[in-house]
């Protein structure tokens, strides 16, 4: 039984007072896409940016294919294999679109630099829906591009592990059919990915699996349909009338 | 840089190659003080350009080179003791940026704002308790046009770096790092890395120019080596001329090598009030440089 | 025995006044987000102007403040509003208005510098003023030096009850936690900024009147002074006023200990030292917070 592509094992993190995360623990298979839910404030965010080696965990580990990459550098976990969008999406500004999709080329697994890099881009670009795209100014582009474009350079890693967060937030009802569809076709192409998100549409739709937090710790995990009726998870969300 | 322009550049340097032929005198003191910042303040555009770390230890650099000269002048071969000039200069480079570019900028200016006094105080303890010298003298055989040409030379040679680096793999790096430094960690950019190598690259300049300024002056005592107004002069004129292009700083460098000259001659007693009135107004009236203006006037124009 | 209480004591007057002049500066970048480079050459100004005052018309450099202090945060304040307000309205970021003000303050050095060197010269000054030797813990310290430290404390004192009590102080202090939070609460930052940025220029002077009693002085030693207080800043957890009075007191310790028991040729090079083996160990200084 070979070890999964990701494991939070008792994974822990606070600033000052306060604990984001205390004793989280779960698993990404390969080629699975897993949701990573919970209210506001429950430090999904946080399990993420310790995985992406924005920050360093207090205690607990973080293993990719059995390996303990937590407290990395960024940038190393990033030549590792695991990529990400923000919350609040970050394009290069002053530079155009297939220079932020060779960003996420040059420097990563799989680098690619000059002529053979350029095809690569055209190639992504058009892979996230921006064909025809890469002389148009990053900051120049409509707000689910931009999203795209992020998508973009965080696939230009040959990531084997993505993480999305909240990637389908603030889009109007076209868009979101449009967001999930591509990240559906993500996953048929056997991409894995961990993806924080509160549209519950989605997380029904794209995910096998998810993981329910709340106030930095793991309440419930498993197919969406059961982890959504359950009462501590209804109860977590809209407090104890309702549940 | 383009291809082309550095081609055309190459071949104003040719021209200006001509200089001594034409004049001896006060031209050609003038075209080596002009020379000397123009690598200085285009060194300097090179690294805290791209980067935004203010780097005010220019006059570290530069001291280390002429220091350099000082102490091995006469012991080796001219082209050695300018290797291990800038030898130096990036030993001490690597130093202060693998300990400071870790961190946030504005540790970087704090340790830069220091590193020129802390290096003549060093330098100063060595020579009184070690080899027990303070102050040496430079008899070099060094003819003005000579460092001239050097100079020009060495203008040369940091343009093609730069225009090099610009078009390479870690001018791409660095680009990204000034757009956005998280999403430059997270694509796979040591970013420590790139600003190290970049400051590095930068110092071997300054330490460089230091050596081949060295020989004018006949006595070298540390305080004289290692004099903070050259940090602060290479500051203004690289703001001045926009430190955003490779070309920048030389339009910066040419008018206020002139007025500096103007000054000093003038208002000996008053130069410091007044560098830092020029300074204080470049800084409100030209936030981007000459060069940053250059676009709103084409667009003027056009309009 | 004697003598290392000496540099004990020596080594804590000093702490106590690097922590002091620090502390203004820890106003000006930690509340009014200036990194002012011009810093020391304002404590040097006021160590003239004491100067003047006690030789000119005999008034005890203990009396002084009351006259230069006040002076000092007017003046402050008029080189906030004239010369950092319009940096801070352009800022596009901290970040920006962090580098427009190192580069503007480090001007406004050049500046300062020369017109006391036009005024006064380069010559070393001193006065003499208290220089009782007084007897303490088995070491003989002069008067002077524990009035300062006494003085300093006082100082240090009510400034932190003001920051801690009062409303003003508070707010202030809402402003160095959290710049956009505090405009949501209704404190009118621009306000705070300003107030703060004076406060550090008073706080500066009142060492520099401090110091002046008992140290030998040029117009040149201002970098010297903003470097050091740049060091204990940011040593101790920008703005955190407790980590500058502990680093302050450790640099002041460690400078003392050197110039005594190894070489007084290298001060400068224990500072940075000091200043390096902090920053690696804990980077967000002795007493700071960023999260990683």
């Amino acid at each position: 039984m070979s070890a999964p592509l990701l494991r939070l094992d008792a994974l822990t993190r606070a600033f000052g007072g306060l604990v984001a995360l205390n004793g989280v623990s779960f698993a990404v298979a390969q080629g699975d896409i897993v949701g990573l839910i919970g209210p506001n404030g429950s430090g999904k965010t946080t399990a993420l940016n310790l995985v992406s080696g924005a920050l360093a965990p207090d205690a607990g580990r973080v293993l990719l294919e059995g390996r303990d990459v937590g407290g990395l550098a960024a940038h190393r976990i990033a030549r590792l294999g695991i990529a990400r969008t923000f919350q609040l999406v970050r394009v290069l500004p002053g530079m155009s679109a297939g220079e932020n999709v060779l960003a996420g080329l040059a420097f990563g697994r799989d680098a690619a630099w000059g002529g053979t890099a350029q095809a690569r881009v055209e190639s992504l670009l058009a892979r996230v829906g921006l064909a025809g795209k890469a002389l148009v100014p990053a900051d120049a582009l409509t707000y689910i591009d931009q999203k795209r474009l992020e998508l973009a350079r965080a696939l230009a890693l040959s990531p084997r592990l993505l993480l999305l967060d909240e990637w389908l937030a603030g889009l109007n009802p076209t868009e979101l059919q449009e967001g999930i569809s591509l990240i559906r076709s993500l996953r048929e192409e056997g991409h894995s990915i961990l993806m924080v998100e509160h549209v519950m549409d989605a997380i029904r739709s794209l995910c096998g699996r998810c993981v329910v937090m709340n106030a930095g710790r793991v309440i419930a995990e498993g197919p969406p349909a059961e982890v959504l009726a359950e009462r501590e998870v209804i109860r977590a969300y809209l407090g104890d009338e309702d549940a | 840089m383009s291809l082309r322009a550095f081609g055309l550049a190459l071949a104003a340097l040719a021209a200006l190659a001509l200089l001594p032929w034409l004049d001896t005198g006060f031209w050609l003191a003038l075209g080596i003080g002009i020379a000397q910042y123009a690598v200085l303040a285009t060194a300097w555009a090179l690294f805290s350009g791209p980067t935004g770390y203010v780097s005010l230890a220019s006059a570290a650099f530069f001291g280390i080179g002429a220091y350099a000269v000082a102490v091995l002048g006469e012991a080796l071969p001219w082209p050695v003791v300018l290797l291990v000039a800038a030898a130096l200069g990036v030993a001490v480079s690597l130093l202060v940026g693998f300990a400071t570019l870790r961190l946030s900028g504005v540790y970087f200016v704090v340790f830069t704002f220091g590193l020129a006094e802390l290096i003549r105080q060093l330098v100063t303890w060595f020579e009184v308790n070690v080899t027990r010298t303070i102050g040496r003298y430079v008899f070099l055989d060094a003819t003005q046009a000579g460092i001239y040409w050097q100079l020009l030379a060495l203008f040369a040679l940091l343009l093609a770096a730069g225009t090099w680096i610009g078009r390479s793999r870690l001018g791409f790096a660095l680009r990204v790092i000034g757009g956005d430094e998280v999403v430059a960690r997270h694509v796979g950019i040591d970013t420590a890395r790139a600003k190290i190598a970049l400051f590095a690259v930068s110092a071997l300049f300054m330490a460089v120019t230091g050596a081949v300024m060295a020989p004018r002056w006949t006595y070298i005592d540390p305080a004289i080596a290692f004099n903070p107004v050259i940090s602060f002069q290479v500051l203004i004129m690289a703001l001045l001329g926009g430190a955003h292009r490779l070309l920048g700083p030389l339009l910066g460098v040419v008018p206020l090598t002139l007025l500096f000259e103007l000054l000093n001659a003038h208002f000996p007693n008053h130069a410091s009030i007044l560098l830092g009135a020029v300074f204080m107004l470049v800084v409100y009236a030209v936030p981007r440089g000459v060069i940053g203006l250059l676009p709103l006037l084409r667009r003027r124009a056009v309009a | 025995m004697e003598a290392v209480a000496g540099t004990l004591l020596s080594g804590v007057v000093l702490g106590g006044m690097y922590g002091l002049v620090a502390l203004g500066l820890t106003l000006q970048y930690g509340i009014a987000r200036i990194m002012n480079l011009a810093y020391g050459e304002f404590l040097v100004a006021a160590c003239f102007a004491a100067l003047w005052l006690f030789t000119a018309a005999g008034v005890s450099p203990l009396l002084g403040l009351l006259l230069i202090v006040p002076a000092a945060f007017l003046l402050n304040l008029l080189v906030y509003r004239i010369f950092l307000a319009p940096l801070v309205r352009r800022a596009a970021s901290p970040a920006a208005l962090e580098t427009d003000s190192i580069l503007a303050t480090f001007g406004l050095l050049f500046v300062v510098q020369g017109a006391m060197l036009a005024a006064f010269g380069g010559a070393y000054q001193n006065y003499s003023v208290l220089a009782v030797p007084v007897p303490l813990l088995g070491a003989v310290v002069p008067a002077n030096r524990l009035v300062a430290l006494l003085f300093a404390v006082a100082i240090g004192g009510a400034l932190f009850l003001w920051l801690a009590r009062t409303r003003a102080g508070t707010a202030l202090r809402g402003v160095a936690v959290n710049p956009v939070a505090a405009q949501l609460v209704g404190i009118d930052v621009r306000r705070a900024a300003a107030l703060a940025f004076a406060a550090g220029g008073a706080l500066v002077a009142a060492g520099g009147v401090l110091v002046s009693m008992f140290l030998t002085f040029n117009a040149a030693m201002g970098v010297v002074f903003t470097m050091k207080a740049l060091v204990v800043v940011i040593m101790g957890g920008v703005g955190n006023l407790l980590g500058c009075l502990v680093a302050g007191l450790l640099l002041g310790l460690a400078e003392t200990a050197v110039a005594a028991w190894v070489d007084p040729g290298l001060t400068l090079a224990a500072t940075y030292a000091l200043f390096l083996g902090v920053l690696i160990a804990r980077p967000a200084g002795l007493f700071g917070r960023v999260a990683r």
